[in-house]
Parts: structure tokens; sequence; C-alpha cells
């Protein structure tokens, strides 16, 4: 395990900086935390996460997929993808992380999505282990660590130090080229800070949330409940939580006249929203209730049903914190599954 | 960089043929004047104007034909009114092929096939009918069971009449849905017909057609006594990736643009019934 | 009031006077509230909630409400009873398959404001005198109510209800707010000032439609920015000139409707402060056409869409520095 002493931490960022492109998460002029790019004297947020999830450095929410220029009945396309620069996250939580191996299973599996595989290949993750976390955090109910989180490489800061241990060859470059910044320390600091924040994530409210009876056994029972109409009868519609989920995945692909030229771009998309399935011959999901029931199907039981049971959630509490009215995975989990299935 | 799935081909449009008022069929070919890809019968393509729209549609061709590809496509939308505008000689962007296709090597092979198509629905079948003929040997007996709302609205009905209906060992029943001048053949629609041919049971079923003529025919093939894993169904969902990754054509734990869009009927009853 | 409201709901629905009630219902938390339709008496009992944490506007689930079979008991707040109003108005709301009960409010918050304040791990909220006691996962932390109130009800522009079948507790006033001040320190920059102003708060949109969605006066049945067929459809900005288009294009389609009942900001993910937008229509409309305040009645015309002789040129008026 390596260490930094706090009041060099701008130096470490300097560091980093100096030959990749570095991120934090800051707050804005609103007061709000979001990952910025470093410049000197930028300092780390004291909020517990970024309002966006980390997703958008892998799968940002708009992106250029291909140009065609048009002359008479004659079509050029043009491929705009170039090599990525290297860049670095610095201060992902545990969940966010999480959901980067979550993205990795729809978009790395054959076809492999370039745009988002060159990203991968050029980005360093490097996480922070949480210490205080909120009511709405439930990364425990998914298996993920919030002491231990997993990364290219893992931080934990104390009042007093940063302490790094590097987890990947990825992370070990990132460490090696710090050089004379760290020292070797053992871990018994972060091992303290570990049994105090696992004391804490043992009396988080859902700590113990159960999503037995999610999978793809249970897959007719759970779409054909009753529930849904009145887990859904408030939803506007809207993507919040979509967008604001690290996994949700789901996209549109649309063309933008240039004026010079077609920019066929790809941009976030939500199932929550009206036209999502509409085609010409009409839409198979007419109400909210089959709007949102796909929502959730899709996060607890179909992407488990396809992926040895992994959940298309991390339980990071973003929904929980951000739906205009208050419904939510959890509010979801609790009423379909358990002895309520 | 790694080669992109979304980043598409370039076609040609070399023919342009008018089936009925409102569907047209395409033959696309590379700018090398060769097929952009080979294909199975039942897979899909993206088709696309930059800066009118892309979607998905069946290659109607059969792989046999090694010179061009086809797709028959009606006027409903955006893109296909910009396709029935066009003419000979417009590059459009190709991209595929996708999804998985009628099991001709494997399930099909030896049987004796029916298939039932309305409408459009004809589209997809004509790659799968084109490659059995093309491989007579290889299945049994062949019944075509199609019906349109006019004889107007028989899609290819000049390939029905001068090639499927002059190979030997084929039976093709046509109907249309309501009497019209010009036509001495059946009358009434598909369901009602499927039934009153009364098929063998030893036959598999290949269909494909509007929501309601699937519903009616499939209810009336079970009152015949078939069985749902006899009978296979080609499904149409909006898509944009066309690779199991944008979300849209997903039902239950399927993508229907990489699963399908080729199902048996067992199959479907482990889905939500969502399309 | 939760006591009355519950008393009066089943008394409404046991009598047989309405068929639903559309009310609040409780969370996992204190603070994470849900509107909800209670159909039995059970319902109710369990779960329905009152306190300083129903901020959410029902009115406008009154649209889809007033036209189910039988009658819909709502309970509306002050200022949600000015968007009931503006939405009879529109013809949007069948009037007489509503019953509405109209209850006092002290101003609402919620968890997000909460946590703006400093307060994390919020696991139970108690109110003592004017102080919210709230339990903590890292112990137990006391706050003045008044300091915890977002914008909105800081600002609060009236506390009398405009249309109600029935009253419970007592009506209070339309209020002499300050609601405008904001509106005043943006007209004061110098247009660069101005420009840099809305674009880092617009920068932030995700596009994710919440506003629109829950906006009392969007009640399109099909939203142009959703139409496909009309060009402009697009789920996030292709560039920024969108981003910016997106917001100032709603403030303009419901200028004269907005009733300024806050619901864009309090539902914004990226706390974008959208009713400064609306305000601004507001307060521009007060000084051209006289004070005009949307949904305070179902019969005026609206200024915008009503034509007199004396109406003043707003160009000729801003032209000549206006008023100001």
């Amino acid at each position: 395990m390596l260490k930094l002493s706090l009041d060099r931490l701008n130096d470490l960022f300097a560091a980093v900086a100096a030959d990749q492109v570095l991120y934090i998460p800051a707050d804005d002029a609103s007061g709000q935390a979001r990952f910025q790019r470093w410049h000197d004297g930028l300092e780390m947020t004291g909020a517990l996460n970024t309002v966006r999830s980390a997703k958008d450095f892998f799968f940002p929410q708009t992106e250029n997929l291909v140009d065609f220029k048009l002359k008479g009945k004659e079509i050029e396309i043009i491929d705009p993808r170039t090599e990525h620069e290297d860049f670095v996250i610095f201060g992902v939580r545990a969940c966010d992380a999480r959901s980067f191996t979550i993205l990795d299973k729809v978009f790395l599996v054959d076809p492999v999505d370039s745009y988002y595989q060159s990203r991968r290949e050029h980005g360093t993750v490097v996480t922070m282990a949480c210490t205080q976390p909120e009511e709405t955090c439930f990364c425990t109910a998914f298996g993920i660590d919030a002491a231990a989180p997993e990364g290219d490489c893992s931080c934990w800061m104390d009042d007093t130090s940063l302490y790094l241990q590097p987890q990947t060859d990825k992370g070990q470059r990132l460490v090696d080229h710090l050089g004379d910044l760290l020292q070797t320390c053992d871990d018994s600091a972060v091992a303290a800070q570990q049994q105090s924040t696992r004391a804490v994530l043992e009396k988080l409210p859902f700590a113990n949330l159960s999503l037995d009876g999610f999978d793809g056994e249970h897959l007719l029972e759970l779409f054909d409940s009753e529930k849904w109409a009145e887990l859904s009868e408030a939803c506007l519609g809207c993507g919040t939580c979509t967008f604001v989920c690290p996994t949700c995945q789901c996209y549109d692909i649309k063309d933008f006249d240039t004026g010079s030229g077609i920019q066929r771009f790809r941009c976030w998309d939500s199932c929550m929203y009206s036209d999502f399935t509409k085609m010409a011959h009409g839409n198979p999901r007419l109400t909210q209730l089959e709007r949102f029931r796909q929502r959730f199907m899709h996060k607890l039981v179909y992407f488990p049903a396809n992926n040895e049971g992994e959940y298309g959630c991390v339980g990071c509490g973003r929904c929980l914190s951000k739906c205009p009215i208050s419904m939510n995975i959890v509010k979801v989990a609790k009423s379909l599954g358990g002895e309520n299935l | 960089m790694s080669p992109e799935t979304l980043i598409p081909k370039l076609g040609v449009v070399t023919d342009i043929r008018i089936d009925t008022p409102d569907v047209k069929t395409f033959r696309v070919v590379g700018l090398d004047g060769k097929k952009v890809f080979e294909h199975m019968p039942g897979q899909c393509a993206m088709l696309s104007i930059p800066g009118v729209g892309e979607a998905m549609f069946s290659i109607t061709s059969s792989p046999t034909n090694t010179e061009f590809m086809e797709f028959s496509i009606k006027k409903c939308g955006c893109l296909t009114n910009w396709l029935h505008a066009m003419d000979v000689g417009q590059q459009i962007t190709i991209r595929g092929p996708y999804g998985n296709s009628f099991p001709v090597e494997g399930a099909l092979k030896g049987q004796d096939l029916l298939f039932v198509a309305g409408g459009i629905g004809l589209a997809p079948l004509r790659s799968v009918i084109n490659y059995v003929r093309d491989n007579r040997q290889n299945y049994g007996k062949i019944q075509i069971v199609y019906g349109s709302r006019s004889k107007d609205d028989l899609v290819d009905y000049k390939e029905i009449l001068d090639e499927w209906m002059a190979d030997d060992g084929i039976e093709v029943n046509l109907t249309i849905d309501q009497p019209q001048e010009g036509w001495d053949g059946h009358v009434g629609f598909v369901p009602n017909y499927v039934k009153e041919l009364e098929p063998d049971l030893n036959k598999t079923v290949l269909m494909c057609g509007p929501p309601i003529m699937i519903k009616f025919t499939l209810a009336g093939l079970k009152e015949l006594g078939f069985k749902e894993t006899q009978v296979y169904t080609t499904m149409e969902l909006r898509m944009k990736c066309g690779v199991g990754k944008c979300g849209r054509c997903n039902i239950g734990s399927k993508y229907v643009c990489k699963d399908g869009p080729v199902f048996r009927f067992d199959e479907l009853d482990e889905l939500p019934n969502e399309y | 009031m939760q006591k009355i409201m519950i008393a009066k709901a089943k008394e409404l629905l046991q009598s047989g006077a309405v068929d639903r009630v559309l009310g609040w219902k409780t969370g996992e938390f204190a603070y994470d509230i849900t509107p909800a339709v209670f159909e039995t008496i059970e319902e109710l009992e369990q779960s329905f909630v009152y306190d300083d944490f129903c901020g959410a506007n029902l009115s406008k689930y009154l649209i889809k409400a007033s036209r189910l079979d039988g009658k819909t008991l709502v309970f509306l707040k002050p200022c949600d009873t000015y968007s009931f109003n503006q939405l009879i108005k529109e013809h949007r709301i069948l009037r007489d398959n509503v019953y509405v009960v109209g209850v006092p409010c002290e101003g609402k918050t919620d968890g997000e404001t909460l946590k703006q304040h400093g307060i994390k791990g919020i696991l139970g909220i108690g109110s003592q005198g004017d102080d919210f006691i709230i339990d903590t996962l890292y112990g137990e932390k006391t706050v003045k109510r008044a300091d915890v109130l977002p914008e909105r009800c800081q600002n609060c522009k009236s506390k009398q209800h405009v249309v109600y079948d029935e009253l419970l507790g007592e009506d209070g006033q339309v209020l002499d707010s300050h609601r405008f001040d904001m509106v005043e320190k943006i007209e004061a920059m110098t247009p660069d000032e101005r420009f840099d102003f809305w674009r880092g708060e617009l920068s932030r949109c995700i596009r994710c439609n919440a506003c629109r969605n829950v906006c009392p006066a969007c009640s399109c049945e099909k939203c142009v920015f959703d139409n496909d067929a009309s060009g402009i459809a697009q789920k996030a900005a292709a560039d920024s000139f969108e981003e910016n288009m997106f917001h100032i294009i709603r403030a303009f389609h419901v200028a004269g409707r907005c009733t300024d009942c806050g619901e864009c900001s309090r539902v914004c993910p990226q706390n974008i402060p959208l009713h400064l937008l609306n305000r601004k229509f507001i307060k521009d409309i007060n000084e051209l056409y006289g004070d005009f305040q949307a949904g305070a009645d179902t019969e005026s015309r609206a200024p915008l869409t009503n034509y007199q002789e004396s109406d003043v040129e707003p160009s000729i008026v801003y032209h000549k520095g206006g008023n100001r």
C-alpha cells in the first residue's frame, strides 16, 4: 500500500495531469458535484457522489458515430473515430466502478462497440472508498463493498492522508509514474477506516434489501404482477432515473444536418419515454405502466437472466434521491419481491 | 481502428420494381457491383438515407441469388416514403446482416413446409421460399397460402404466377379479402382459408403477416391439431442498433434484432406479451 | 391536519360522494412521498400522508383522473389551486368530476433541500416547534424549519386557495413576496453576464424532460419535442444552441399560463433554477399589461391571448427604457 500526505494532493493531481487528462469530482457553481477536468487548485468535492454518474466517460450522453456527405445520388461515408487520449477518472465510488463491469457486458460483447471500447482502453479508473454513505445507498445488496472499491487503483482518504492500492496493470503504471510522491505504508489505517465504514454500511436502511425471486424463473410471474399499476401510477414518464443511472445504457441513433453534411450521432434514450418503442405500425408499450415495468424488469429480471444472475443495478441511490415523485427500484423490489412474490 | 458495425457500407439501387400501390422492391448491390454481404433467409439489414433515417428491413431475396440483394418495402413512414420516391442509381447505406434466420439448414431440412403470409408479410418468407426452391432436393412438399386486401396488393404476384406456380410440387393458394373483378380465385381472410385447406399435420409452418392474421391463423392451426413447436414466425419491433445494445427491441430476456427476428411459437410463450 | 384529511376522505369515500382520493403516500423514508390514488379505507389508513414533505402538485394528475368514471377527491395546497384553475380555464380538467378539498400549507421541503444544508444519512425526521429534529446515521441534527424550505416556499406568493369545494383549516392571504428579486438581479446584468449565467445553468441540463412532464402548463397531448414529424424532436442536444432553446421555447410556450408553482425547479435533477425563466415572463407581463396572476380565476382573458387597443407595444416600451 502507498501513501501520500493530503497537503500534497494538489501535487499528485498535477503529476497525473502532466501527461494524461485528469478528472476529479468537484463542486460546480451551483454547489453540486460533478466530474470536472482538473486544473491547478481545483479541489475535490465533499459530497458523497456526483449527480451524474461516471458512465458518462465511457458512454457519453451524445456521441458522433459517423458522418456523411451527400452529392446528388452519391453518398460519402466518413469514419470520424480517432484514438482517444489517455485519461484518469479519480474519485469514482465503488458503485460506479461496478457499473463499468455491467456496461462492459453490453458494449464489449460481440459485436464490440468500438466507441466504448476505445474509451475503456484509454481510461484509468481510480476509485475512492466511502466513509459516510447516505441512507439511500444500497450497494451492499449487490455484493459491493464501498469500503473496498474495485477499479484500476483503489484509494482511501482520512484526515491526513491518501492511501493507494493499485489493482491492475494500468493502476500499477499510474502509481509507478508518481514515483517519489508516494511512500509505502502498512494497511493499518485503511483497515481501521474500513472497519468503521462497514459498521455504518450494516446500519443502512436497505443494507439487507432482499432480491430473492428476481430471476429468469419468475419472469412471467413478475411481469404479470398486478402491482405494476399502483407502482407506476404517479410516474411522470420523464427520463431522470435513466439518465442519472450508472447502468442504464439504452440509446437512440439520430441524424443531424450540420448544413455541410449529415452527422449520425447516438444519444441516451429512456425506456420511460412514450416514443421509445413507437414504430410505423404502432406501439407495443402504450401506457406508462408498460414503460415503467420495462425499466425495472430489465434491471431486476431480464439482465440477470442473461448475465449469470448479475443485476443491472449497483445501489448508488441516485434514482432514490432524484425521482420527481420518489418512486424507485427499492420500492419496486420491496413491493414485488421476497415474500410478496 | 477496429471495424464498427454501426458504420454502414455503401450500396447502390440498381432496379426498382413496383409491386403494389404501396410496395416497391429495391435491388441493391455494392459500389463494386457485387453483393454487399452474404445472409441467410430471415435475416435483416439496416438501410438508410443519411439525414432521412435508418430502419431495419428484411432481406427478401434468397441467399442463393449470387448477384444482388432485394428488399420489398411498404410505404409507411418517413424513410420508406423517401425510398419510394427515389430513382435507380441512388446510393444508400446498408449494414448487416442482423438477427437469426429460419432454420433452413437445421430443423426445416427434409420437412414438408407450409408458408402462410398476409400482405407485405410475404417479403421475409420470399427469401426462404426461393432458397427452398433452389435447394429443392432438401425439402418435402411445399404449400404457400398467401392473402392480401386485393389482387393489386399481392406482393411479387408476377413471380408467384410465373415461377412458383410453375414449379412441380409447389401448391400455391392465393386469396383476397373482398371479391374483385378479374379475380376468380379464393376470396376470404387467410386464417379461415388455412382452416378450409386443412393442411397435413406433419407440415412445418412459417408464418408472417399482420398481428391479427397471425393471432387467428395460429388459433386455427392449433384447432387443426398443429403444435406450437411446428410454427415459426418473424417479428418486427422498433430497432436502432441491430446488435442487441440500444435496448429498443428488448422483450423479456430477448433482443428481437439479435435473438430474433425468427421465433418458434413455443419460444414466444416464454416471453412477455409485449409485441 | 393529516388526521382531519383522512377522516374527510373516508367520509366521502364511504358515502359514495367520491370514488377515489388523490393524495400523497408514505415512502421508505420521512421525505420520499409519492402522489397516489386511494380507493379504499384500508389504503387511506395504511399510507395516506400529509406533512412537510408533500410538495408534489397534484393538479396535473387530474387531467387523466377527471376522465375516469365517477368523482375524484383531490387535496390541493394553495399554490396547487392556481394550477388547477388554469387547467380548468384551458379545458383540460373536467371540473364536475373533481371534488376539491383545500388544505393549508406552511411550505414544503424535501430530502434534496435538507441535504443541500449539509444533512447526511437521514433516518427519521421529527418536528418540534419551528425546528426539524433529524435523526441521521451520523447523529441527531436540529435545523430551523424556515431555513430548509426551498426557494419557492421561502418566496411563497399566496396562502389563499383560489378554488375549492371545501376547505380544511383556515384560508390564508395572497402574499407580498420577494419572488422577483432574483429576476431583477439577472435583469441588471450586462447581456454578456446574463448569457454566461444562463449558459452555466442550462449547460447542466440532461434533457430528462422532468421539468416538462411535471409542469401543469405543459399539458399538450404530444409535445413538439417528442414529435418526430416536427423536425426538431431530439432527446439530447446535438449542439449547445438546442440546449438553450429547449428551455427558452418551453418558457415562451407557458408564458401567461405559468402560475409559478415552482415544480420545474423542484424536480430538476441538476438544480437548474428554471422557474426564473418563467418569472421573467410573469414580471414582464405584469409591467406591460398590468398585474396578472395565471390561475387566479377561470374567466379572465390572459394578456397574451387578448388584444386591447390600449395594449402597449413591448418593443417600444423597452426601447424607451420601460418603467424601470
